[in-house]
This record gives C-alpha cells, structure tokens and sequence, in this order.
C-alpha cells in the first residue's frame, strides 16, 4: 500500500478566466475602446439604461453592446431598434454568467476600430457575475430602489468589484421601505471608493450625472 | 449554476498536480474559499464526482475552508475579521470608526492542497 502524502497545491481555480481577461482588457488599452460591465438582478434596469445612456451619447461617441442572456434575443433587438446601435446577442445556453471567453466571442463580433465604448450587459443575477472577471475597463452596477437595501448584506461581493453603483427606480423612494442612507453606509463599508449615482430611466433624474462619469472615463482612460 | 465550469477548472488543477507528482490516486482536495464567494459545498461534490469518474481523481473528496472576510482600518491600520452578511454595522473594533476600511482578504478562491497517494 502507497503511503498517503499531501501536496501542496496553492493554484488559483479562477486563473484561466482571469489571464483571459488581462488579453480582452490589453486589445481594449490598444484599440483604445473603452470596455463597461453593467451588471444588477432580473428587472433592475439594466436595457433601460443603456438605452437612456445611448440617446445622450450616441452622437459623439461610437457605442457597440453586447447582451447577454440564457436564451432569448429581445434584448438586442430592442436595443438596436430604439437606439440604431450595434448590438450582438450572446445566448449563454444556461450559464447564469458571461465570462472573459464569451466576451471575446462577443468583441470579435463587433468591429473595435470604429468604437469608442462597448457596453457588456451581463446576465441579470447578482451571484455568479461577480465571480467571473470580464476583461472589463470598469464595473458597474444598478440597484433598484424595489429590491431592498438589505442586498449588500446579502451580495457583498458584487458590491466589492464595482467602480460604479447606480441606484435606479428612484421615483419609487416615497413609496418604498428603502433607506437610501443605510444602503450607502453598507456599499461603502464593502467598497470605500464606489462612486455611488442615483438615477430613474423612467423621469430621467439623475441620468446626466451617470452619463458625465461615462464619458470622462471614456475620454481620459486611453489618453496619454 | 456556475459550479459547473468551477469544477472542471478544479479537476483540471489536482490532475495537473497529480501526474506532476506520479500520484496513483488522489483521496481528498481542500478547497480554500473566501467568506464572499458562494459555492455550493454539496452541489460541488457531486459534480466533482460526476466529472472526476475514470480519472486519477475519482472518488476523492473535497474539503471546503472558509476564509474569513478580513478588513484594515484605513483610520487606526487595525486589521479585523468583518461579519459582512450582518446587519449590525460594520465597525473597527480598535477605534470605532465606521467607514474607510480596506479590505485585506476574503476573496480566495484556490485548491490548497490534496492527499494522494
């Protein structure tokens, strides 16, 4: 009998995911597109904020977005419709997240020479998109005022990872159980440095201020 | 649902070590996890079991270590473990102070080690 020894393993189970993300993240610096990872539960806000966005910027920025979703296209068509961006369809055929491989897939659809910025929507779930780095240049993410301010204490690292935490739906405030002031106090004990923005696709509040951070890290990521 | 792809980059991992080190059988793999990562223990072991058959690490269990969530006091430097998921705010043991902390550790995610034989 083979005696019983250990070994020492200490490899990270993550790593192939994450060199994938250094490529997608170097041909994003060389191309000098800049690449946003939008992430936030089913039903947050996410295609209504790009859309929002889309309308200010569209103009004098190129955009191109990539969607993601287990099985179904709306998303893309209603983009492209509304908006007249390109916009490319990844069907993740059940995994609940996009990685940096899927992204890959998604960039070499899209042509990088003649954008400025390509907006990732990830698959809406506030668990396993957090786990997967996508190469992005900056994370982000939306909170509904509906869903509670309890979700940091429920998702405290997707609150870690992001550079950005839009809190929409905020003409629902009134109405809502929801304490604006707490759920900030718990995002910042996570993430001191979050740039935290309240906005509402539905009035529009808040949208230019989300939208001025978007352009200047656009404009100033890649210069110099 | 992402246990799936986790799995099989564990798999991948012990196999890699295992021929490296002219195992025979692997007996069980200690998983170092974060207190901020979610993984399944339960549902890990049977896709484990599911993808491990027919090689040298079939049968082997796996064996999940919590990392606790540690935070710095950017106010004192005091590093201390933080209960992230109570509602009891988070606060500085040392010196009291409620926000500005950094965080240390918690986001582990590797195969620490493995018995073989």
């Amino acid at each position: 009998m083979d005696k019983v020894r250990l070994i020492e393993v200490k490899e990270d189970i993550l790593s192939d995911n994450e060199n994938m993300a250094s490529e997608v993240r170097e041909r994003m610096r060389k191309k000098k597109a800049y690449l946003l990872n939008l992430m936030s539960s089913p039903g947050a806000g996410k295609t209504s904020l790009i859309l929002r966005t889309l309308e200010k910027i569209k103009h004098d920025i190129r955009v191109g977005v990539i969607e993601a979703d287990i099985d179904s296209t709306v998303d893309a068509e209603k983009v492209m419709e509304e908006s007249g961006t390109t916009a490319i369809q990844l069907r993740t055929g059940g995994f609940c997240h996009l990685d940096a491989a899927m992204v890959t897939q998604g960039l070499d659809a899209l042509d990088l020479d003649s954008l400025d910025l390509v907006i990732i929507e990830n698959v809406g779930n506030l668990v396993c998109p957090a786990e997967f780095d996508t190469g992005a240049t900056k994370n982000a993410m939306i909170l509904s005022v509906p869903e509670g301010d309890d979700k940091p204490l429920k998702y405290p690292l997707m609150f870690s990872i992001c550079h950005v935490l839009l809190v929409n739906k905020i003409d629902y405030l009134a109405s809502e159980d929801f304490d604006l002031g707490a759920l900030k106090q718990r995002v910042r004990a996570l993430n001191p440095d979050i740039r935290i923005i309240e906005v509402s696709c539905k009035t529009g509040e808040g949208i230019n201020t989300w939208v001025d951070w978007l352009r200047n890290e656009v404009e100033t990521s890649f210069s110099g | 649902m992402h246990e799936l792809p986790i799995t099989q980059s564990i798999l991948d991992i012990v196999v890699k070590h295992a021929v490296t080190n002219n195992v025979k059988r692997v007996l069980s793999i200690t998983l170092r996890i974060g207190e901020l990562s979610d993984l399944e223990d339960e549902w890990i072991q049977r896709y484990f079991d599911y993808l491990s058959k027919d090689t040298i690490a079939d049968k082997a269990i796996l064996k999940i270590e919590r990392a606790p969530v540690i935070m710095r006091c950017n106010g004192c430097s005091h590093s201390f473990e933080a209960k992230i998921k109570e509602k009891k705010e988070i606060a500085c043991p040392e010196c009291g102070s409620t926000k500005n902390f950094t965080l240390i550790s918690g986001r582990e995610y590797y195969v620490k080690d493995m018995e073989v034989q």
